[in-house]
């Protein structure tokens, strides 16, 4: 009976060209949802780009093409506030991911490779806390921020921004530590590593792409924050980006600088994306190719 | 070169009892080959050697000298990890020369030390490259060659050649014995390859359940196995075994088996009763039914070339290999007859340890008249 139910049907093929035909279909179908996929995820980055080169009344006008004007550039980059708000961006940024990653480095090497009793229960309860919403520790937040005087300072933000970081960096660099073969550990034992030697000579080097890419994240969490950086501080020259275009006013109070916030953002955004190019080959290689035998 | 001594060493994880109460001596300059089913400890055991993992219980020395709470890099020992475990991102001469470096040997000191090992492993054209570069037998080489350079007392190797293919693995086993010829050091190995056990020892070391079951040359193990464990394990195809019903008076027993199988016996020495008896493959010849020692129908015939496997069915729980060196001329599902000489069989007791009997004797002293003595399955 089963081989019966096997067995394939008499007709069982269509003929050669009709395989071929319907491949070519499915990849045409393959290619117009990736382009669906890229005009959907770069359209509105592209529209920033035109409509930061629009002037007035033109921005209202839907042309797909940009105009070439760079006044709202030449404005941005002559006002001292918005200069000032990218030099914390880049100071909280820079500052919250180096701290995130040593504070990770240090806990996923402990978590990772030292068995404890607590181990289960210390890594769960650094995933629930990443999965706090912001708005539940913020009135909290404030009390600490106002109690260790840190208040409307950038290192408020550096503080408040390894809440969310560092669980993030800690299990992905436990993940990494724990699939990192034992044997090149114990290799390294036996020709005469300090921990420290083993972490700074073997482990780090053979880090290099998780590092870069949960550097990267934990930069770019930063880099975008908002709520934080609005709460925290008070007073413009100590203002982090996504806020400095938040606030950004006209000429009146009437008047919205649309063209000038997308500006703002087409440089906000460029730093990252000179970011993730830098560092994406050295996130896709698998630089432990050939540590053991696969 | 240093002698390695264990003293009861027991280690547990968690309560869970992995070695128990090891001893074991080892003479310098030996080759010594820990064997044993999976999970048995041997790996284990070494580990403990290297200083890898902390012993529960007993001691450890090396050289004389107790070595137990001594750490892994000032133990004097080498090891030789089944993986490689090359660091995958240094060139071949940085991993060679790691440990040296480690110690803050100068820059040329370590150059000219690493080119010393490299000529002597044929690796000194690879220096500049990757281990992702290297075939497995070219890591292969790096990895003993980074242990070599350390100048070790003791060289510790866990299943080193299981990652390369056959051809491979005939070439590294003579360089690991030639090796041991050039240096003298002690070595100890750890295998579930027969071939490697059988050619490479001086001394094979037989684990069970994380007790030393035997301990002896290759040839001692093969002839005269200290239980029905190391009976089988020793020799490839293994053993055939066979439960029998013993009856009898004193230490003359009449054993009946399946097949047919009607043995007398005189056990010496420990006189408890035999409960199986067992033949090695190579032992045993085909003969015409009836005038045997037993009879059983032939199953199936595996065609090697230079050897043959003969598989008979004695009843439906016992079917025996026989080992030929040319084809049989019977067919399959032909009943056919075995014979084997008195001196050939194996008797054990109910708990697995083997019984001496009139015959056996025989054997023993022939083994020991001829210490290399062939018909090995290598």
């Amino acid at each position: 009976m089963t081989d019966a139910a096997l067995a394939l049907p008499a007709r069982r093929r269509r003929s050669s060209a009709s395989y071929r035909l319907e491949r070519r279909i499915k990849k045409g179908f393959l290619v117009v949802a990736v382009g669906l996929v890229l005009i959907y995820t770069l359209f509105p980055y592209y529209w920033a780009i035109v409509s930061s080169t629009k002037q007035g009344a033109a921005l209202y006008r839907n042309t797909f093409l940009p105009a070439f004007d760079f006044t709202y550039y030449k404005a941005l980059y002559e006002n001292k506030i918005f200069l000032g708000s990218l030099v914390n961006s880049a100071f909280v940024a820079s500052s919250t991911t180096a701290l995130s990653l040593i504070l990770g480095i240090s806990a996923a090497y402990a978590l990772g490779r030292i068995d404890f009793p607590q181990r289960r229960g210390v890594l769960m309860t650094i995933l629930m806390i990443s999965i706090f919403p912001q708005v539940v520790v913020l009135s909290g937040m404030f009390e600490l921020i106002n109690w260790l005087g840190l208040y409307n300072r950038p290192s408020a933000l550096i503080l408040t921004y390894l809440l969310a970081t560092v669980p993030f960096t800690t299990w992905i660099l436990t993940t990494f530590i724990r699939e990192f073969p034992r044997e090149l550990e114990e290799a390294a034992i036996i020709d005469g590593c300090s921990h420290f030697r083993i972490l700074t000579k073997i482990l780090l080097p053979l880090m290099g792409p998780s590092l870069a890419s949960t550097g990267i994240l934990a930069f770019i969490l930063a880099w975008n924050e908002f709520l934080f950086a609005l709460t925290f501080i008070l007073t413009d020259e100590n203002r982090t980006v996504p806020v400095a275009i938040g606030l950004m006013g006209g000429s009146s109070r009437y008047e919205y600088p649309f063209g000038q916030i997308m500006a703002a953002s087409v440089t906000v955004t460029l730093p990252l994306i000179v970011l993730v190019l830098i560092f994406q080959r050295r996130i896709v290689a698998g630089l432990t190719a050939g540590a053991v035998k696969g | 070169m240093a002698s390695v001594e264990l003293k009861s060493v027991s280690k547990s994880y968690g309560g869970n009892p992995v070695i128990r109460g090891v001893d074991l001596a080892i003479r310098d300059g030996e080759f010594i080959v820990f064997v044993g089913p999976s999970g048995c400890g041997k790996s284990t055991l070494l580990r403990l050697i290297a200083g890898l993992v902390p012993v529960t219980e007993g001691e450890i020395s090396i050289g004389g000298e107790p070595v137990t709470d001594v750490p892994a890099s000032k133990r004097g020992i080498a090891f030789v990890f089944q993986s490689y475990a090359l660091y995958p991102h240094m060139t071949v001469a940085r991993n060679i020369g790691f440990a040296l470096e480690t110690l803050g040997l100068g820059r040329d000191a370590v150059r000219n030390k690493v080119a010393e090992v490299a000529k002597l492993l044929k690796v000194d054209h690879l220096l500049a490259r990757r281990p992702r570069e290297l075939s497995g037998g070219q890591r292969q080489r790096v990895a003993i060659g980074r242990a070599l350079v350390r100048k070790p007392e003791v060289f510790l190797f866990d299943e080193p050649l299981s990652n390369l293919d056959s051809d491979l693995r005939m070439e590294m086993r003579i360089e690991i014995a030639r090796l041991h010829d050039d240096i003298g050091t002690t070595m100890i190995y750890v295998t579930h390859d027969q071939a490697e056990a059988m050619t490479l020892a001086d001394r094979i070391v037989v684990l069970n359940h994380g007790v030393i079951e035997q301990v002896g040359s290759p040839q001692e193990l093969y002839h005269t196995p200290k239980s029905r464990f190391v009976a089988g394990f020793v020799g490839s195809p293994r053993m055939n075994f066979s439960p029998v019903k013993a009856t009898g008076v004193g230490a003359d027993w009449l054993l009946a088996g399946p097949g047919g199988l009607r043995v007398e016996s005189h056990v010496t020495g420990n006189r408890s009763t035999p409960a199986t008896i067992g033949v090695r493959p190579e032992a045993l010849s085909i003969v015409a039914p009836g005038s045997g020692r037993l009879d059983g129908v032939i199953e199936r015939i595996e065609d090697l070339g230079h050897e043959h496997f003969a598989y008979v069915r004695l009843d439906a729980d016992n079917s025996w290999v026989i080992r030929l060196p040319a084809r049989p001329r019977e067919d399959r599902d032909t009943k056919v007859g075995l014979s084997f000489r008195d001196e050939d069989l194996f008797l054990f007791e109910e708990s697995g340890a083997r019984l001496d009997h009139a015959a056996s004797h025989e054997r023993s002293a022939a083994a020991v008249a001829q210490p290399s003595g062939g018909g090995m399955a290598a």
